[in-house]
């Protein structure tokens, strides 16, 4: 039996809560779903996953809110707070990090002028780190998206980020 | 593609789409990691020559996997005549189909060069030349997006074999023999696995591959599924058939879009044409493949945590017994192998155990791929046989340290593993003798340092790591590894004493024993190998106050040798706080100590090497 619907109290800003419904619909979320595919699939649609999201995902699969939540904060990929259109990934792994990885990283935050876990106030860039994105033998490397970019300096990255600002 | 309903029909496929067509022209272009530096662009420019120039039909370009050679990207193989193009551009194109595939000349810009000399065949180049490519051998050859090249280049050939001839027990029998040991990183014995998931007491089992590959710095894994992905698979479907699993899954990280992409096409072809799902090929035998994502945590390429995952629960590992053979994902009996583990089955299979084993060395056998990356030249793929030393790995294939500067050490294994100093570069490579000398073979990632690497560093930057990514749940782990960063971050910033070296390898140690799983029982591994075999670097920094790679920014003074200095003033202009003055013309560069960040982009930019730190071991300036 579905337990009759909470009143929704989130703080999500911006976010209409009849459009994360229809997205679950569309995503035909249920009690089947697996956890992690469906949270990663409204990520996808959403950009980040609001708490009506999750409350939604957390009825639909009959899955409590806790675990939910639970799942949500272990996992480095979900996020609960909007972030930007574009997001950069800067390698903070073993090949990147002998190979110059933090002047890159220090090169985009000055650019950009925010920190990791980040988003620029126009929001169309987000920033944080990853271990590795399997592109060492270009290091140092990043991610835009699913793009990758290797063999970085402070004029590549420049040059990379502006081809996004003009898009 | 037309269904496979029998294995003969294999056969007779494979036959028919491998006629050899000499006169064509094929260009095969990475399509994969060189795409990070615009591989698609350039195959968008060669079919566009291709097609004005009316060649279609004689001349193809084919988005293939990875070439090995990365450090040339984009990288271009022209066939039949085998000619290797490094950095290719979109704007080569024209070129490289006016002079080299119409005109039958080379293009000596774009060809590889060793000592001066232009080496424009790929199998006369060294990074080539000493390797063995078994695993390897269509990467880079066929498309990855085509089930027919697959095909036509000997894909599936192995699952038949198994499948219609052999009967489960006789494949654990033959893997066995084979000798063939994981890939993942503890080099456990693949057939025994499959006999405990096999003996296991249950009616559904399951296959997972473990496509994870967490260690930074490695790319083998990804490379397999980008760039032949049929191969896993089958090598999934041999596994599947011999422990009884009709439901596999590869367990693929978000960070790796392309072999996500390679993976879900070749799993849709792969059961359109009746590889994968009932009755595979007529023999009667169902199975088919899900995929999932990770979603950005390292500990879950752990067995159990991976399950967990799988299961859609937060990653975190569990004690073991029980083994996931025995109670793995849902309960169930569970056999987990790494992808390269995977994409040597077919090899075993098609070839025999025999001939598999008569490659590598007593207790390892067949091949292992390393991801060559750091301060190499060559940086790439590379397959060697199991029993291959460092300096083959690092000077006859990797082509030497980059600017010629010394080679210090080489960290394999990643975050479980250890440093291998200079005085082991003639060690044979296998699971064993690295074990001995305090790293692992891991998954096969290979970093090679230089003098201009802080060991010191490397410690930290690791502890920083996996404490990071440790999962919480058992103390020595998540309090430990916290602890041991908090030391080591002191001695980089120059507050460290000399009983923090004692105290890193107590403390190590402890961890090492009581963690609960592999993460933290490795965790300790960087610290312990570094302090074994650089104890000085330690020394220096917390006795000396000085860190002599010139790294850790407390403690390196950045200095211009005089009688290195030519005055060209890229450093000046390289300088990011304008540190760096140069006068006029022939006057030397000096620095500004108040200043200076210590971020050393002068010393990677200056071609003379005339930027030196205080206090290492060659500076006979600094007074
Ligand atoms: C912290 C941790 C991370 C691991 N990461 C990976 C990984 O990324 N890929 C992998 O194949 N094995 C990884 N393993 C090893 C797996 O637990 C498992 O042993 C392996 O997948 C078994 O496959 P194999 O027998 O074919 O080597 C990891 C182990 C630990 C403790
Ligand atoms: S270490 Fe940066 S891409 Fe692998």
């Amino acid at each position: 039996m579905m337990r009759e619907p909470v009143e929704d109290t989130s703080t999500d800003q911006g976010v209409d809560p009849a459009e994360v419904m229809a997205v679950l619909d569309e995503l035909g979320v249920g009690p089947d779903s697996d956890l992690i595919s469906i949270l990663q699939d409204v990520q996808e649609r959403l950009g980040w996953l609001p708490a009506a999201a999750l409350r939604g995902v957390s009825e639909r699969t009959r899955i409590p809110l806790s675990r939910v939540y639970g799942v949500v904060s272990f996992y480095a990929q979900f996020y609960t707070e909007p972030h930007g259109k574009h997001t950069i990934r800067c390698c903070r792994g073993t090949a990147c990090h002998v190979r110059g990885g933090q002047r890159v990283f220090g090169v985009i935050s000055d650019i950009l002028g925010i920190g990791e876990g980040e988003t620029t106030p126009d929001m169309l860039f987000y920033l944080e780190t990853v271990a590795c994105i399997g592109t060492c033998f270009l290091a140092p490397a990043m991610l835009i998206d699913d793009q990758c970019y290797g063999e970085l300096t402070p004029k590549r990255v420049e040059t990379i980020l502006e081809s996004y600002q003009v898009k | 593609m037309k269904r496979i309903e029998t294995v003969d029909d294999l056969g007779r496929m494979r036959e028919a789409l491998s006629v050899p067509r000499p006169d064509e022209v094929v260009i095969r272009v990475c399509s994969t990691g060189c795409r990070a530096l615009g591989a698609l662009a350039v195959c968008d420019a060669l079919d566009a020559e291709v097609a004005s120039r009316d060649l279609g039909g004689r001349v193809r370009v084919v988005r293939v996997g990875c070439h090995g050679l990365c450090a040339g990207a984009v990288a271009v193989l022209i066939d039949p005549k085998g000619i290797f193009y490094k950095n290719v551009t979109p704007d080569d194109a024209g070129e490289i189909i006016a002079q080299t595939v119409i005109g039958g000349e080379i293009v000596e810009r774009l060809c590889w060069s060793e000592d001066g000399q232009i080496v424009p065949q790929r199998d006369e180049i060294a990074f080539y030349k000493h390797q063995r490519k078994l695993v390897l051998q269509n990467c880079g050859v066929i498309a990855p997006a085509s089930l027919e090249d697959a095909v036509a280049h000997g894909a599936y050939q192995g699952a038949a074999k198994a499948l219609s001839e052999m009967s489960p027990d006789a494949v654990i029998a033959e893997v066995l023999e084979s000798g063939l040991r994981g890939r993942g990183g503890a080099g456990f014995p693949t057939g025994r696995k499959w006999q405990f998931a096999r003996a296991a007491a249950g009616d559904e089992k399951y296959i997972i591959c473990n496509a994870d590959e967490g260690d930074p710095g490695a790319f083998m894994d990804r490379a397999l599924l980008e760039g032949d992905p049929h191969l896993v698979l089958e090598g999934m479907i041999v596994g599947a058939y011999a422990i009884g699993a009709a439901q596999g899954y590869i367990y693929v990280r978000a960070e790796y879009p392309i072999a996500i992409e390679h993976t879900i096409l070749a799993l849709e072809s792969a059961r359109e044409a009746g590889l994968l799902g009932e009755n595979i090929m007529g023999t009667g035998f169902d199975f088919d493949i899900e995929i999932r994502q990770g979603a950005g945590a390292f500990v879950c390429g752990e067995e159990t945590a991976l399950i967990a995952s799988i299961e859609g629960k937060r990653g975190m590992p569990r004690p073991r017994p029980p083994f996931p053979a025995n109670s793995g994902l849902q309960d169930r009996p569970t056999n987990i192998n790494n992808v390269e583990t995977l994409a040597n089955v077919p090899l075993v299979i098609v070839r025999g155990a025999a001939e598999y084993a008569s490659t590598g060395t007593e207790a390892s056998r067949g091949t292992k791929i390393f991801a060559l990356a750091g301060k190499v030249n060559n940086t790439g793929l590379v397959e060697v046989p199991m029993g291959a030393t460092l300096r083959q790995i690092v000077f006859d294939i990797g082509g030497g340290i980059l600017r010629g500067r010394k080679f210090k050490a080489a960290q394999m294994g990643g975050p479980s593993g250890g440093c291998v100093p200079a005085e082991f570069l003639d060690h044979p490579i296998d699971y064993d003798s690295l074990q001995e000398i305090g790293a692992i073979m891991g998954s096969g990632g290979l970093i090679v340092m230089d003098e201009t690497t802080c060991m010191v560093d490397i410690a930290r930057f690791f502890t920083e790591f996996v404490q990071s990514e440790s999962c919480g749940k058992c103390v020595p782990c998540r309090i430990g590894t916290k602890r041991m960063l908090e030391i080591l971050t002191r001695i980089t910033l120059g507050a460290g004493e000399l009983e923090d070296i004692d105290r890193l390898v107590k403390l190590g140690e402890m961890i090492r024993e009581s963690s609960l799983c592999g993460l933290g029982q490795t965790a300790p591994n960087p610290v312990l190998s570094t302090i074994r075999y650089f104890r000085d670097e330690y020394v220096a920094h917390v006795v000396d106050g000085n860190c002599p790679a010139g790294v850790c920014k407390a403690l390196a003074t950045f200095v211009v040798a005089p009688e290195l200095c030519k005055a060209c003033g890229l450093c000046v202009k390289a300088c990011p706080v304008d540190a760096i003055s140069d006068g006029a013309k022939k006057i030397l560069a000096l620095i500004d100590q108040d200043k200076c960040t210590a971020c050393g982009v002068c010393r990677d930019t200056c071609k003379f090497d005339a930027i030196i730190t205080s206090g290492a071991p060659d500076d006979q300036t600094n007074g």
